[in-house]
């Protein structure tokens, strides 16, 4: 295993669930409740300092009983290594605590992902939409229930290939 | 009867009502003004706009609205195959079309564990540097035009047709080139454009040399970037600032020293750092890093191996464009490959690209088939915007379109 991903299933037993490497990547799958104490000692131990915010990104697997997954990236200038720490959030509870008291970067990143996916973050300084209109009704566009063709007033647009009238 | 209205040339006002000297003097009343720039203005570089807070000419606060360029690109990366998508990174940042499609073959490069043959290593990695010449000539000209140096405007885009030229005879489009496949590239070289770009690389360096003789004797231009925008080391990595934005603050991060990609490991160069992390130092690290940029490129032009340009994995990569005319099975190689695309492996991974604005990386998860399942772009210039509320907090409002220019922001890639 991964020395970095044995470090911190040392100091979090119990929220560190599993650790994968696959392709170069570690990812460290964690517990939404420890999420937030899992990374700051990610930021603050002096052995791991993964002192820069590469991305958040969330994936929608409407299938599963926790329905999203909420993906941290983050990357030690210092010691040249990635890490990605995610976690699962239930679709009626869809709220993580936010990281931008860690890594100021976080506000846009977790700002997209709200936009997006329509995940809240607790403690975040301005969490409204970003890329999407403020007063945009038609939920979260990267969600697989959401069709590519858009909602909403698009609804009545006739494509190429459809019946008219 | 109304009042007359009072000259207020002759009047001496107290500006602060706590100031207890001459409480005779009548006071001026002041509050915050609320000022929306754009987001049509010439100097925000697509439609972006920002709400600043005002007092008097200082910026209390910047707020930037974005979105207006928001195609929802993500979205329809999962609605196509993989190589479907890659006309769609030309558009994500469309000065360095070029860049983006090779970051985005990289990453399913790794998601396949796809080897690619030398010689498209090669050929990749000398179209990149090309193509970061021209997103920093591109820069150079508009940050300069935005500060009120014109003349540096014309000459760079003088240079940056001749290369724009170039990706033309190579792919037939000069922005959104779409020469890059997954598993290679999708033509070779000609002997002739080989010749050109060795011409290009003795011609270059007086050229630059003058451009920034303009610039680093020019006194208004000094100090509308010397002492602007400053950002410690310490915050930009908080930020995740990348690239130039972020080496200009001192840190040396760059990828392709740090996880070395392509042909980059098989030329020599150095990364250029700022000091000061201001408008300057991004300024110089830029022109230091178009000069590494063709030192680069003339020294791998010497050494192109010979061999093929596209790995030879008929499940996934395209088959020569002369035999999907003449040939049976690569005809249906291609149509295959083209209506349903390749199984990917299940799985997830992140592959970021030193491109010329920053880390543009691409995290992509793939549930096993032909599609992404989620295709998450990290946009540099998105990101560097973040930082922009933190950046732009005390300065003049004539700075702010300084410090726009200063991440190389192109709208496209940050609205996505």
């Amino acid at each position: 295993m991964h020395p970095d991903a044995q470090k911190i299933q040392q100091a979090f037993p119990e929220a560190a669930q599993n650790a994968v490497e696959w392709r170069g990547d570690l990812t460290i799958q964690v517990k939404r409740e420890r999420l937030h104490a899992v990374c700051r000692y990610l930021h603050g131990d002096p052995g791991l300092d993964y002192d820069y915010i590469v991305h958040v990104s969330s994936v929608d697997w409407p299938d599963h009983p926790e329905r999203f997954e909420v993906v941290y990236e983050f990357y030690s200038i210092r010691r040249k290594q990635r890490i990605r720490v995610k976690t699962r959030v239930p679709e009626d509870d869809c709220v993580v605590d936010s990281m931008t008291d860690i890594w100021k970067g976080a506000d846009f990143m977790e700002r997209e992902v709200f936009d997006m996916m329509g995940i809240r973050f607790r403690n975040h300084p301005n969490l409204v939409r970003v890329l999407l209109p403020d007063d945009f009704p038609e939920g979260y566009p990267l969600r697989k229930d959401f069709p590519v063709r858009g909602k909403g007033w698009r609804d009545t647009f006739t494509f190429i290939g459809e019946k008219t009238g | 009867m109304p009042q007359p209205l009072e000259d207020q040339r002759t009047t001496v006002y107290k500006v602060d009502p706590e100031h207890p000297a001459n409480p005779s003097l009548p006071t001026l009343r002041t509050e915050e003004m609320m000022l929306n720039m754009g987001p049509q203005h010439p100097s925000t570089h697509g439609v972006l706009k920002v709400v600043l807070a005002l007092e008097g000419e200082r910026i209390v606060k910047a707020t930037p609205v974005m979105g207006f360029l928001h195609r929802g690109v993500e979205k329809l990366a999962e609605d196509g195959t993989y190589h479907q998508f890659i006309p769609h990174t030309d558009r994500l940042d469309y000065v360095c079309a070029m860049y983006n499609n090779f970051a985005y073959c990289r990453a399913v490069e790794k998601l396949l564990d796809l080897k690619v043959p030398p010689r498209a290593e090669y050929l990749r990695t000398i179209v990149a540097e090309v193509q970061r010449i021209i997103g920093h000539l591109f820069w150079l000209g508009t940050q300069a035009l935005d500060i009120g140096a014109m003349t540096v405007f014309f000459y760079t885009f003088r240079d940056r047709e001749i290369l724009l030229d170039f990706f033309d005879e190579l792919c037939g489009a000069r922005l959104t080139t779409s020469w890059y496949r997954i598993g290679g590239v999708e033509r070779d070289f000609t002997p002739d454009l080989v010749e050109k770009l060795r011409r290009f690389c003795d011609y270059f360096p007086p050229k630059l040399e003058e451009y920034v003789t303009f610039l680093n004797t020019n006194r208004i231009w000094l100090s509308r970037t010397k002492g602007v925008a400053v950002i410690s080391a310490e915050d930009a990595c908080n930020f995740g600032l990348s690239g130039p934005t972020l080496r200009g603050s001192g840190v040396d991060y760059d990828l392709r020293k740090f996880e070395p990609y392509a042909a980059y490991g098989e030329c020599e160069w150095s990364v250029p750092v700022g000091k000061n992390g201001d408008t300057y130092d991004r300024y110089w690290v830029r022109v230091e890093e178009m000069r590494q940029s063709r030192n680069m490129v003339k020294q791998l032009l010497e050494k192109i191996p010979d061999g093929p340009v596209m790995a030879d994995v008929p499940s996934v990569t395209l088959p020569p464009k002369d035999k999907v005319f003449n040939d049976l099975a690569s005809m249906i190689q291609q149509f295959k490959l083209f209506s349903d695309g390749f199984q990917a492996p299940k799985g997830e991974i992140y592959c970021g690209t030193e491109a010329a604005k920053g880390e543009l990386g691409f995290y992509i998860v793939s549930d096993g088939g032909g599609k992404p399942y989620r295709l998450k772009i990290r946009a540099p210039s998105f990101i560097h915007m973040g930082a922009f509320d933190f950046m732009a907090r005390g300065y003049m409002i004539a700075d702010i379109v300084t410090i726009f220019g200063t991440y190389d922001i192109v709208m496209g890639e940050c609205d996505r």
